[in-house]
C-alpha cells in the first residue's frame, strides 16, 4: 500500500494536471493584479519524483529561495509551497512596496509580511478554483515564511510523504513576471490520502 | 583533490581517506557521521524521520534514523573501521517554519536528534560534536582525513565541529 502514486493511469495525471492548470491560472490572475503587470505562466507539470530529486526542481538543494509554506486543511488536506529565487523575492518586494527596482537587498519584517499576503493571495485562489472543479472544500492555514537553501525548505513538504512512501506527486506551476526576472514555483503537494479524494471529486477514481 | 561523495536525502555513503562525504541543505533531516580516526574510514547518513515503526512504508531503511544507523555502522565496519574506535558527529533537525502551534510533523527535526542520540547510546557509540536545531538550512560533510565535520548555512556561515 505504500506508492500508490506509482499507479496513476495517464488519464488520472491529465485530471491532475487540469486541476493544476485551473488553480495556477486564478493565482496568476490574482498576482497579476496585485502588481499590476502581466503574468505568464507554463502548463502546470504533474510529476511523481522520487523524494530525494525534488529539490532539483528548483535549482538544487542549496539554492538560496524565499519559501512562504501553508498547510491545506479540510477534505482533501496537503501542503502548498511558493517557491522564489532570493532575487526574484527582491524584485517582487519592490513592486509590492513601491520601491525603486533593485533597491530591496534583503528582507525586513514588513517585507516578509506582504511576501505573506502574496503566498496566502495565491493559495486561496488557488483553493478557490479547486473549489469550483471539486467541490471539495479547502482552507488554507496561515501563511509561514523562511528564507534558506530550497533542500532544507522542501524537506517540510516531503517529511509527511516520506512516512508514507518514497516517491511525491508534485502539481507544480511556473510563474514568470516583468520579462522573466521574477520567477516563481508554485507547489501543491497533496498528502498521500487525499489524492483519491481529489480524483474521485472529478470522476476519476479508481 | 579528494574525491566528494554526494549523500542524497535518505541516504548513506561510506568511504576512506582523502575522500570527503558531503550532504547539501538539510533541514528538519539530520546528518549522521560515524568515524574511525584510526582508520581514517567513515560515512555520512542523511535521514528524514526517527522512526520506521511509525511509517506505513519502510522500503527505505535510509530514511528512518533506527534503521539508517544500523546500516551505516554495518558499511563503516566492512571498510575496516573498528567499532570501539568509532566516534559519531551529527548536524540537522531544525525547524524551519515557525507555526504558533507546532505539530507533531513540524517538530520531527528534535524528534529526529532524539532518535539519533537514543540510538548511538544504545550502540556505545559516543557523540563527539553536535549543531542541531535552529531553524536554518545546513549543508554538512565530512573529511575522512581527519574526521573534521563542517556545517555550513546561509544565515550563521561556516562552523567546524
Amino acid at each position: 500500500m505504500s506508492d500508490d502514486i506509482l499507479e496513476l493511469t495517464p488519464v488520472q495525471m491529465d485530471a491532475l494536471r487540469e486541476i493544476g492548470n485551473v488553480g495556477a491560472g486564478n493565482s496568476a490572475t490574482a498576482l497579476s493584479q496585485i502588481i499590476n503587470h502581466r503574468i505568464d505562466m507554463n502548463v502546470p507539470k504533474v510529476s511523481i519524483v522520487p523524494l530525494g530529486d525534488v529539490p532539483d526542481m528548483v535549482g538544487g538543494p542549496e539554492a538560496v529561495v524565499v519559501g512562504v509554506f501553508l498547510r491545506v486543511y479540510g477534505s482533501a488536506p496537503g501542503n502548498i509551497l511558493f517557491l522564489l529565487p532570493a532575487k526574484s523575492a527582491f524584485l517582487l518586494v519592490d513592486m509590492l512596496m513601491g520601491k525603486k527596482r533593485g533597491e530591496t537587498k534583503n528582507l525586513d519584517f514588513m517585507d516578509e509580511s506582504a511576501l505573506m499576503e502574496i503566498g496566502n493571495i495565491l493559495a486561496g485562489a488557488y483553493l478557490n478554483a479547486l473549489f469550483n472543479l471539486t467541490k471539495l472544500s479547502l482552507l488554507p492555514s496561515i501563511p509561514a515564511l523562511a528564507v534558506d537553501m530550497a533542500g532544507a525548505i522542501l524537506n517540510v513538504v516531503l517529511i509527511q510523504l516520506g512516512q508514507m512512501g518514497d516517491h511525491a506527486l508534485v502539481i507544480e506551476t511556473q510563474f514568470n513576471a516583468d520579462e522573466g526576472d521574477i520567477k516563481g514555483h508554485f507547489f501543491l503537494v497533496p498528502d498521500p490520502g487525499s489524492l483519491d479524494t481529489i480524483l474521485a471529486a472529478v470522476g476519476m477514481g479508481s | 583533490m579528494a574525491e566528494l561523495i554526494k549523500v542524497g536525502m535518505a541516504d548513506y555513503k561510506v568511504g576512506r581517506a582523502p575522500a570527503i562525504i558531503i550532504s547539501y541543505g538539510l533541514g528538519s533531516c539530520i546528518g549522521v557521521s560515524l568515524y574511525d580516526p584510526q582508520a581514517k574510514v567513515g560515512g555520512l547518513l542523511h535521514i528524514m524521520l526517527p522512526d520506521s515503526k511509525q511509517s506505513r512504508s519502510s522500503e527505505n531503511p535510509a530514511k528512518f534514523a533506527d534503521t539508517g544507523v544500523p546500516l551505516l555502522l554495518r558499511d563503516v565496519l566492512k571498510l575496516g573501521a573498528s567499532k570501539s574506535r568509532l566516534v559519531a558527529k551529527m548536524a540537522g533537525g531544525a525547524q524551519m517554519f515557525a507555526f504558533a502551534k507546532a505539530t507533531d510533523i513540524m517538530r520531527v527535526g528534535a524528534r529526529n536528534a532524539e532518535a539519533v542520540k537514543k540510538l548511538l547510546k544504545e550502540l556505545n557509540i559516543p557523540i563527539l560534536a553536535e549543531d542541531t536545531g535552529a531553524n536554518y538550512g545546513r549543508t554538512v560533510q565530512i573529511n575522512l582525513e581527519n574526521g573534521v565535520y563542517t556545517v555550513k548555512t546561509m544565515v550563521k556561515g561556516e562552523k567546524e565541529i
